[in-house]
């Protein structure tokens, strides 16, 4: 068995060794740098633009400016295109901008023969605006009167979308009822992966060649094309090894821009690398989301009713738009099923980041609302969390009528026993209780929930090929990303399996180029080993047959007597070796009277979907005084089905807690209340954690097969960050009494809850 | 017409065992200088202001931030990027290997760094406690692991070479 094995990742000899290249290390020194001007107002019409003084600095090759733009509008999100117009993504985007949404918008261009020319000429371009007031917060931005961003969007609404469950009005007025409610406030977050974004175009051979650091290159070569108004043929698309992306890169970012300016300066090599303020402020952010919640219950902790509203601060474009907030809204109804329930979401523009897709997109947002009201519940009726957990949790054979997502198994039961057990929750919860004196303890947990890939919202497609090699190795090609998740090895892991190859016979190609690599829409929504996975095992169960039939020319033995084992050929009757796949291949390509060079390609749509599922614990202390939590103990269970590679599960398992402990406790983008301008766009001021901000991260599984899955597999990349923040609320609440419904739980946050509520 | 500032100077440095010399202009960076220079693609940009620790190098054996070191400053220093790490036959250093099977590596983009921090802390043949060494080593922003297995890389080659048994 090749799968379930922790095989080292296939380029970690060559990331150890600082071998890899990334996008900068492909890009040749000649090229021209371009720089962007951004704006430093946060609403305003540009009257004009002074670039005279600019176009005098030495190196300074070309000055473009919004005056100079194609109107051809753009949209950016990395979703698969849809072939109906009413599902398409706004298209609000052009390559530069006369009105101005938000501080750092793009107004001009400018490339240069180095970075120096580049910037100083950047800061040489002289803007006149016309300013506009703005808005920063979404509920005041739907009001009458508030600035309007978009002229197609009246109160700034992108989309509102409700969903109607039993009557929940009827239903409220039984006897008795208890009514809980609460409003929970997320923060606007940045990626920060390691490796800022960058891209870098020239023309070649009358197409335009855009090199970037991308999840979804075949999106990006489609968005390339709607933005210039050229063929999609036109343009190709070359992924090479990425630093991270996390959801930014799930976006179109300046890829158009680039190849744009490419094509001003004939075609020439042009560089655009954002800095690390540019990816705070210029990419995308996670959508800052309110949510409103109303429950009316049982005294004995049965749901009666359920109400929510959520409001999703877009920012200043439609990047992903509404897809986040719904993503979340969609699933409310689903974690603690109830018969009446009203969900109403709105997406709305604000003079903001724009804000796009993010690791558990929308997910992560949704629990922290959802996770931090049941404990409210619990609270207001006395009962305890882990019993309100067990009765009204999703139960085994839970289909959701929409998606057709079935739980399978006794999932919740098993992750909150295995997390239950490692913590010690028990014995904990019971000393924790009631506790006096400036430093406490507390103890908490939460489980979540996650919807695999975007099947039926959108289509479901992934395409995979394989050529066998004259010594019997296989090429695998896939459209879908490695973007240091490890999809590659767990892909190569599926291949190896289904062809009956020793896992070092797979090579795959781990950097996409659209003119090669087959159809696939890239890294996002967790979805590549579940519906990458389909076009894996098509590919290489046909392959394997067609290897079979041309075997049967030099076995003389029928095709279903034959199998692969470790890369030979072997009569399945007696396990005899009839002959090695190399010797195989080898004879059949050069084979003089037939000659056959063995390929296989396939495209699998998926069609169905798998609901993943786990929960987090956590222990605290916190220091009252000092308004700090220290965290002392965290475990991340998950079912994510069957375990291609656990070591590379685990890792993905602790990277997604470390990002849920900022998101908890450090992560927020500040911004200026006066101007608009973001405050915090550096790693000094935004609080990504630390070495030192962590204890030891336990990551644990339990693993139920997911059985519409081709291996067994369902979502992992984004879920681990989802659960955290409401797992960690509920241990400070344990600790102090307080409850706190907005994150992050920093001091600052502390300081004001603990005065309101007297503790200091 | 805006005046050209451009200067340059003669920088001669060790890099990774062999003497080097070059022009450089008097505003690069030891990153910089490195990247575009010689082709030291290891040295990785995160930030260029001294936050990530993606661009560390060795000088005179001592971790520092590369984009916030002049390259003029390096004139006459001793310099180990990642890639003077590797035997001449490609072997692998302990703690290479250990960010390999120890699965301390994802997307890479934060590694190189990393290990060369690794290397200085490991070269002072301490023995540090879990503390210590979480302060070393947190000068190096990581989004991918959680920073969990890199610890256990350093901690285990820690323990390997001073000969003590490893324990969770």
């Amino acid at each position: 068995m090749i799968i379930g094995k922790s095989i080292p990742r296939i380029d970690a000899r060559d990331k150890a060794t600082g071998r890899i290249r990334y996008t900068d290390d492909l890009c040749d020194k000649g090229a021209l740098i371009a720089k962007i001007k951004h704006a430093n107002v946060a609403h305003a019409y540009v009257k004009s633009v002074d670039t005279s003084e600019a176009e005098k600095i030495p190196g300074v090759v070309k000055v473009v400016t919004c005056f100079d733009v194609p109107d051809f509008r753009f949209p950016t999100a990395g979703h698969p295109w849809s072939t109906d117009p009413e599902h398409q993504d706004v298209c609000d985007r052009l390559l530069l901008t006369k009105h101005v949404r938000y501080y750092g918008d793009d107004v001009a261009a400018v490339v240069a023969e180095d970075e120096v020319a580049a910037a100083r000429a950047v800061d040489a371009i002289k803007v006149e605006y016309e300013e506009l007031p703005f808005v920063l917060d979404v509920q005041e931005a739907m009001k009458d009167g508030a600035p309007l961003l978009h002229e197609e969007y009246p109160n700034n609404v992108l989309r509102h979308t409700s969903m109607r469950k039993g009557n929940y009005e009827e239903a409220i007025k039984e006897p008795g009822l208890i009514k809980v409610e609460g409003w929970y406030d997320t923060p606007t977050v940045q990626h920060c992966h390691i490796e800022n974004f960058i891209c870098f175009a020239s023309r070649e051979n009358e197409k335009i060649v855009v090199v970037t650091s991308t999840q979804i290159p075949h999106i990006v070569r489609r968005v390339v094309g709607q933005a210039l108004g050229i063929p999609w043929g036109q343009v190709r698309v070359i992924k090479p090894y990425i630093g991270g992306g996390f959801g930014n890169k799930q976006d179109v970012l300046y890829e158009p821009l680039c190849a744009y300016l490419s094509l001003q300066v004939g075609g020439r090599l042009v560089k655009l690398d954002c800095s690390r303020e540019e990816t705070f402020r210029n990419n995308r952010v996670r959508h800052a989301i309110r949510s409103h919640i109303v429950t009316y219950c049982r005294k004995d902790g049965t749901l009666v009713a359920r109400k929510l509203e959520c409001f999703s601060n877009q920012g200043a474009y439609a990047s992903h738009g509404h897809a986040i907030a719904a993503k979340g809204a969609g699933a409310f109804p689903q974690l603690y099923p109830c018969e009446n329930v009203e969900v109403d979401a709105w997406t709305v523009f604000t003079n903001r980041q724009v804000a796009g897709a993010m690791r558990s997109y929308g997910m992560a947002q949704a629990d922290f609302a959802v996770e931090s009201h049941s404990d409210d519940i619990c609270r207001v009726i006395g009962m305890d969390p882990m019993e309100f957990r067990r009765k009204n949790l999703m139960p085994k054979g839970y289909v959701d009528a929409f998606s057709k997502n079935e739980l399978y198994a006794d999932t919740f039961n098993q992750c909150l026993d295995k997390g239950a057990a490692y913590i010690d929750y028990d014995r904990k919860f019971k000393e924790y209780q009631n506790q006096t004196g400036p430093i406490r303890r507390g103890i908490g947990f939460a489980p979540f929930w996650y919807n695999t890939a975007v099947w039926p919202i959108a289509l479901e497609t992934a395409s995979c090929r394989m050529i066998v090699n004259q010594d019997g190795s296989i090429q695998v090609q896939v459209g879908d990303t490695e973007i240091g998740q490890g999809a590659d090895t767990a892909f190569s892991q599926m291949a190896a399996e289904t062809i009956g190859v020793p896992f070092d016979m797979v090579h795959i190609l781990s950097c996409q180029d659209t003119d090669v690599t087959p159809f696939g829409t890239g890294a996002y929504a967790s979805r590549q080993t579940y519906v990458t996975g389909f076009a894996i095992r098509d590919c290489a169960e046909h392959l394997k047959d067609r290897i079979l039939d041309i075997a049967y020319r030099y076995t003389r033995m029928q095709p279903y007597l034959m199998d692969i084992q470790d890369g030979n050929i072997i009569r399945a009757t007696d396990g005899r070796v009839l002959m090695s796949l190399g010797d195989l291949a080898l004879q059949a390509l050069y084979d003089t009277e037939n000659s056959v060079h063995i390929t296989m390609e396939r495209t699998a749509q998926a069609k169905s979907n798998a609901y993943s599922f786990g929960c987090c614990f956590a222990e605290v202390e916190v220091d009252i005084p000092m308004c700090r939590v220290k965290l002392l103990n965290i475990i991340n269970v998950h079912d994510c089905g069957r375990l291609i590679n656990p070591a590379l599960a685990a890792a993905q398992v602790e990277g997604g807690m470390s990002m849920g402990i900022g998101y908890a406790l450090s992560e927020k983008m500040i911004y200026d209340e006066k101007t608009g301008k973001l405050l915090n766009g550096n790693l000094l001021d935004y609080k990504l954690s630390t070495f030192m901000d962590h204890p030891h991260l336990e990551a644990q599984f339990v693993e139920n097969p997911e059985p519409t899955s081709a291996y067994g597999t369902k979502a992992l990349g984004e879920p681990p960050v989802v659960p955290v923040a409401p797992a960690i609320r509920a241990a400070i609440r344990q600790a102090t009494g307080v409850a706190l419904n907005e994150l992050p739980m920093d001091p600052h946050l502390l300081f004001r809850r603990f005065k309101e509520e007297h503790l200091i | 017409m805006t005046e050209d500032l451009r200067q340059y100077k003669q920088v001669t440095c060790t890099i990774n065992g062999k003497e080097r010399t070059a022009m450089v202009d008097v505003r690069a960076s030891l990153t910089d200088m490195l990247r575009n220079e010689y082709r030291l693609t290891s040295v990785k940009k995160g930030c260029e202001v001294g936050e990530c620790g993606a661009c560390t190098v060795l000088i005179d054996g001592e971790a520092f931030d590369s984009c916030i070191y002049l390259a003029i400053w390096a004139d006459g220093k001793n310099i180990i990027t990642l890639e003077g790490l590797e035997g001449p036959n490609g072997e692998l250093s302990d703690i290479q290997q250990a960010f390999i099977d120890e699965t301390a590596i994802q997307c890479g983009f934060c590694t190189p760094g990393f290990i060369l921090t690794a290397k200085e802390v490991l070269d002072s043949g301490k023995l540090y406690t879990d503390d210590e060494l979480r302060k070393l080593l947190s000068g190096h922003l990581c989004r991918c692991t959680g920073y969990e297995n890199i610890f256990r890389a350093v901690k285990k080659t820690m323990y390997k070479r001073l000969g003590k048994k490893y324990k969770e």
